[in-house]
């Protein structure tokens, strides 16, 4: 809640979907987003570092057991998916399954629980859930772009990626068409990534948000409203892990059809 | 929709945890999970093989039982036949000897009837003689015998 007394239905809602930032049109940072996924990422990836140092071969107990089941998870999709040869993949896979999981995970968090807690320490803006800031998923999309390029370039070369974004899939002939069509494809895939977890985060987060507006409007709701937003939390946790292995898998995809050809 | 400089940083953020994954996080999770796949494998092809040569000990142990029972039928055959062998000729042996002891005796018994005899008959002329030395005693003259006695005398000497 904003520290000054009282909002309407309105002020809160759009208080919820502002990001603390810095600075001035294009260069200004959404301090939150950088920061709760940071922390995230770092908690995560250095947890699974430590465990990886030690990890042993004999009989895997607790954490390192829990690592490897996601792991291996993964690890299994790369390979019935991606069947290439790649050092990169596989640990792509894991870092944004991991990582978009534990972001999208901030959702189940109570919505005003750590604005009120940054509020007191007098940080006025906080928006917990990174993925619900399109900022965030087209920065991983676009690097996803990237690297599905560098993928393309790397098993077909330059002549091979030209040759194919030229003539597949109409022939030789009608070159401008195919470029077209790959032009299209190809930005398409970075943009879908992006605006369907930020799309899925977004409306999971504002029915929370619209479930505290009706719990904050009068005493005789807040029952019911527990109740739905219970319901709906336990509903969303198919949801966070969906659209993580979404983005996962489908980002695969994407790197095992620049890795073969068509 | 506020798109700005955070897609950037969020960028290097997404890029550092890929390199920490790929560099730090991965291979060392793969190595275990596949020296652990590794050993399993080895674990149970190694119970495979000990089961193999268990059945494969097991089997050997029946034939050489088999084989044991075989030659210790032989071995006992042979020694029934060996027993059967040595009481006959034990038996022979016996009857040649009972042979033997029989004959030996019944030279012996003859023998000693020859030397009875023999004794006898020395007696017999000695008690001839005896019988005849009380008959002649009586109308033998010494000189009238004394000429033949010389003569035999001189003719034995």
């Amino acid at each position: 809640m904003a520290t000054s007394g009282v909002q309407t239905s309105g002020e809160y809602i759009s208080h919820h979907l502002q990001n603390l930032h810095v600075g001035q049109g294009f260069w200004s940072l959404h301090l939150d987003t950088l920061i709760v996924s940071g922390l995230l990422g770092l908690l995560a990836f250095g947890t699974m570092m430590l465990l990886a140092r030690k990890a042993s071969s004999g009989i895997p107990t607790g954490a390192q057991n829990c690592v490897e089941m996601v792991v291996s998870l993964v690890n299994d999709q790369v390979k019935d998916t991606f069947h290439a040869k790649s050092d990169l993949v596989t640990p792509l896979a894991i870092t944004i399954f991991v990582w978009v999981f534990l972001m999208n995970a901030m959702d189940l968090i109570p919505v005003d629980f750590l604005p009120l807690v940054a509020s007191s320490a007098g940080v006025d803006y906080l928006k917990v859930v990174p993925t619900t800031d399109p900022n965030l998923t087209f920065g991983m999309s676009i690097a996803v772009f990237f690297i599905m390029i560098a993928m393309n370039l790397k098993f077909k070369g330059v002549r091979g990626l030209l040759k194919e974004a030229l003539t597949v899939p109409f022939g030789k002939y009608l070159f401008p068409v195919n470029l077209l069509f790959r032009i299209i494809e190809d930005l398409a895939k970075p943009i879908s990534l992006a605006l369907r977890l930020f799309g899925n985060m977004y409306a999971g987060e504002m029915v929370f948000i619209l479930l505290a507006v009706w719990m904050g409007a009068s005493y005789w709701w807040v029952p019911a409203g527990v109740a739905l937003s219970l319901a709906w939390a336990l509903f969303h946790i198919l949801i966070i892990t969906l659209q993580a292995f979404v983005f996962m898998m489908l980002t695969v995809v994407y790197m095992s059809m620049a890795a073969e050809s068509h | 929709m506020n798109i700005n400089a955070t897609l950037l940083g969020q960028a290097l953020w997404f890029a550092l945890f890929i390199w920490l994954t790929m560099k730090y996080v991965w291979p060392p999770l793969q190595k275990a999970m596949q020296d652990r796949q590794k050993q399993i494998a080895d674990g149970l092809a190694a119970g495979e093989k000990g089961r193999q040569e268990l059945a494969a000990s097991a089997e050997k142990v029946s034939q050489e039982l088999q084989k044991t029972k075989e030659q210790a039928m032989e071995i006992i055959s042979q020694a029934e036949k060996r027993s059967g062998e040595l009481i006959e000729e034990a038996k022979n042996q016996a009857k040649l000897e009972g042979e033997r002891i029989v004959t030996a005796a019944k030279a012996e018994i003859e023998q000693e009837v020859n030397r009875a005899k023999e004794l006898l008959r020395a007696q017999v002329a000695s008690l001839a003689l005896a019988g005849a030395e009380q008959i002649l005693q009586k109308e033998i003259n010494a000189a009238a015998h004394g000429d033949m006695l010389q003569r035999l005398e001189s003719e034995l000497g």
